[in-house]
């Protein structure tokens, strides 16, 4: 079984952190000690609406399985709807993603507020095993070719 | 020319080093481009930890400094500092979260190193491409807004405007003074609540420095550190402030009579009211509901007998624009909604009351003149004091409300000096915690309080013998006997939990601030930082935080207007330099970054056929950079290229 586990297959997956509500759950989580997957490293910005669709197929493109981009719950952003302008440009991402044939289990848009490490912890891992199952994304073959 | 980078591995006592190998760590970093030291230690933030920083900024001549340890919520400033202090830029420092977001959630030892590997990998590959920036310096209004005027608001109030500083005090309700004014005894000490509590109303009612804005409440909030802006909203009382001497005259004459709010609807209050005899203002409010003027367009009592002709049905609401440059919020909490309980037959028994109706009842000005009273007008013989109603529940709230314990021993106490009723009281665990409380719980062993360990299953009139015929009969485990237990009784006083305030969302929504899991509001450290919170210059202070004590509240309304001084003593604030910048010449005029700035810092020139930000409107969201479609928008130390640099350095 060990032997199994150090041969499966991690996931790497770029993490876009607001540092108001997703960065600091994802801090709560570790003074809570809650434990979970490292396959997230996470990259803080000021706000959801930071992240340019083009930082998400960077990483792709540079090896990434996985994008997780994590917010402020809508209602909650600190600048107002930088969120909501992020949920927009998901949208259309996730739409182009398609066409590329990547799954669009890989690139998840959520919402951790300040308050969830639990919720954090959680979207971790399930962003991992679903990776996980799909296996690497080898952005080369299927988007290069 | 390349640049020299030092990094540091801190090991946080053994909080990094007891699963991340920060040797190893270190060993990588050095083998990474522009590293030109590398060192891991057990402090870092600590003095010794900081001057090697220092001393090898100014002899090994680094350019750039990573430092690898907690949160940068935690120590970023602190580096900053450092790195300051010898001479370099402090943006040219980048902090790595290998604690919080690294040892703390990992597994095993091989994964935690791993994983700060890739971490520290992508901060250095990030800080070549940081730039050294200039702070903005900003002045620091000193006028402050206050929202809130129980014991907590009055308490900063007093303290802020002593100094000499303008404050702007919010209340909602007709007068200051908020739960506690209502309650009769205060626990350990049994001060009478008003005795101590009036006269800083009072204080507060003629403080020159206080602006009392009650019956009011702030609809719209927006600017940063040092200059906010609000916009307060003055709810009509229809009788104008200016003119009425408060005589209460009106009151007397009122003809209608309706259940009072701070009686709990246990007495009775006029259409146009004070809330209590000693309210600040004194000046009464009418009830718009219930007034027979705007019912039926009749009445005008007050109107005839008012000597100052101060009735105004006409007034209308009215909006005040402030400046100020800090903010404390001090909204309070909620009581737990009893008759959620369904078991416990609140509302369904007339003589199962909630703790804040026992208050009214036992207060010497309250509807019974402070006698103890069943429904009937009859003394009690036997009482009932449940704990933890809605408290340590899963089914309600988890948390402890911390006063229940305290305030149920008052109850019992009262109950014995004013009634001859045997007290049992139905509690989980005793919380004696705060200085006199268990004195003061052992008092109450003594006075013949009988004490059942367990809660309370179900209050029910169904009787299953005479002797509970026609009374209210508690049902719980005893579980320090083992088994449960009947008791009849007259009267059962449900010890209620505290809770966030109904309305405390929208306050986290105009004010932009967290809430912590169980709705209150979210302090930015729970034991560093417990009055201060993500934003600069706002401030949380009693039981908007959490269930607080009279105590703790005045100490917490105290930390939050020292915090307010010290922030308005500095005189100006620096300002995160993480605005956006417009590279004019690659701006192509597309506009789509105008409409997107939630603080409209983003303007159109005409003439020149390009976006201008105004940099003081701008808080650095960076929602533009990412939406301009020629990358003409750049957000200083979060720039493309450095982000990009990140990205690469994890996927490498």
């Amino acid at each position: 079984m060990v032997i199994e586990l150090s041969k499966r297959f991690e996931p790497k997956i770029v993490g876009f952190l607001c540092k108001w509500c997703a960065y600091t759950g994802a801090d709560l989580a570790g003074t809570s000690r809650i434990k979970y997957p490292p396959n997230v490293t996470p990259i803080r910005v000021n706000c959801s609406g930071r992240v340019d669709p083009t930082f998400v197929l960077k990483a792709l493109s540079s090896g990434a399985d996985g994008v997780l981009i994590a917010g402020c719950h809508p209602g909650d952003c600190h600048y107002t709807n930088g969120n909501v302008k992020a949920i927009r440009r998901f949208k259309l991402l996730q739409r182009m993603l398609n066409q590329f044939g990547v799954e669009k289990e890989r690139v998840r848009l959520e919402w951790v507020s300040a308050s969830e490490g639990e919720r954090y912890a959680r979207v971790v891992e399930s962003m991992t095993e679903e990776i996980r199952s799909l296996g690497p994304l080898n952005w080369k073959a299927m988007v290069e070719a | 020319m390349a640049e020299k980078i030092g990094v540091y591995i801190c090991h946080c006592g053994t909080n990094i080093a007891s699963k991340v190998d920060c040797k190893a760590v270190a060993e990588y970093a050095l083998s990474l481009p522009n590293v030109a030291v590398a060192r891991d230690y057990q402090y870092t933030c600590s003095d010794p930890g900081q001057e090697m920083i220092k001393n090898d900024i100014r002899e090994l001549g680094l350019t750039r400094v990573v430092v690898a340890s907690c949160s940068p919520l935690m120590h970023e400033p602190t580096f900053r500092r450092a790195v300051g202090d010898a001479g370099l830029n402090p943006f040219l420092f980048q902090m790595a979260n290998i604690r919080e977001q690294c040892s703390w959630i990992s597994e095993s030892g091989e994964l935690a190193t791993a994983r700060a590997k890739t971490i520290v990998g992508a901060a250095i590959t990030r800080v070549n491409f940081n730039e050294a920036l200039e702070v903005q310096k900003v002045p620091v209004n000193s006028n402050v807004l206050i929202v809130g005027g129980g014991i907590t608001g009055i308490e900063a109030a007093l303290q802020i405007a002593d100094s000499g500083k303008k404050v702007y005090l919010v209340e909602k309700e007709p007068t200051i003074g908020g739960y506690m004014a209502r309650f009769d005894k205060t626990f350990p000490t049994l001060d009478c609540a008003a005795c101590i509590l009036t006269p800083k109303m009072v204080s507060v009612g003629q403080h020159p420095n206080i602006e009392l804005l009650s019956y009011s409440d702030v609809t719209e909030f927006s600017g940063y550190v040092g200059n906010f802006a609000a916009r307060i909203r003055r709810r009509p009382r229809y009788v104008d402030e200016e003119k009425c001497n408060g005589c209460g005259l009106c009151e007397q004459k009122c003809p209608l009579s309706v259940p009072s709010e701070f009686d709990c609807g246990l007495g009775k209050r006029k259409a146009i009211y004070r809330p209590f005899p000693q309210a600040v203002p004194s000046i009464p409010v009418i009830d718009r509901e219930h007034c027979l003027y705007f019912t039926k367009g009749i009445c005008k009592v007050c109107v005839k007998f008012c000597p100052k002709g101060a009735i105004d049905f006409e007034q209308k609401e009215k909006f005040l624009d402030v400046q100020v440059g800090s903010v404390i919020l001090a909204t309070g909490f909620d009581l737990f909604d009893a008759s959620r309980v369904k078991e416990y037959g609140y509302g369904k028994f007339a003589n199962v009351i909630t703790s804040l109706e026992f208050e009214r009842l036992t207060h010497a000005s309250g509807p019974t003149g402070g006698k103890i009273l069943l429904k009937n007008g009859k003394n009690p013989e036997t009482v009932a004091i449940v704990h933890c109603v809605g408290s340590r529940d899963q089914n309600y709230n988890e948390y402890c409300s911390r006063v229940c314990c305290m305030y149920s021993l008052k109850t019992a106490h009262l109950v014995h000096e004013k009634t001859d009723a045997k007290v049992y009281e139905f509690y989980i665990d005793m919380r004696a915690f705060g200085k006199g409380y268990e004195e003061f719980y052992k008092r109450l062993l003594r006075e013949d309080v009988t004490f059942v360990r367990g809660r309370v299953a179900e209050i029910t009139d169904v009787a299953q013998d005479p002797s509970e015929k026609g009374r209210l009969i508690v049902v719980a485990e005893d579980t320090l006997l083992g088994i449960v237990r009947r008791i009849p009784v007259d009267l059962v006083v449900l010890s209620m939990g505290l809770e966030p305030r109904r309305d405390a969302t929208q306050v986290a929504h105009t004010f932009r601030i967290g809430r912590s899991k169980d709705g209150f509001f979210l302090e930015k450290h729970p034991k560093l930082a417990p009055v201060s919170t993500a934003s600069d210059g706002m401030f949380i202070a009693g039981s908007c935080q959490g269930p607080k004590d009279i105590p703790d509240s005045v100490a917490q309304g105290a930390a939050a207007a020292a915090n307010v001084l010290s922030l308005i003593d500095r005189k100006e604030v620096e300002l995160e330099p993480t605005i956006a910048l417009i590279n004019e010449e690659a701006c192509s005029g597309c506009r789509i970054c105008v409409g997107l700035c939630p603080y409209n810092a983003i303007t159109f020139d005409d003439n020149a056929n390009r976006a201008v930000i105004t940099n003081a409107f701008c808080k650095g969201c960076g929602v533009c950079v990412a939406a301009c479609p020629s990358g003409a928008i750049e957000q200083q130390n979060f720039t493309n290229r450095q982000l990009i640099a990140e990205v690469e350095a994890i996927c490498a």
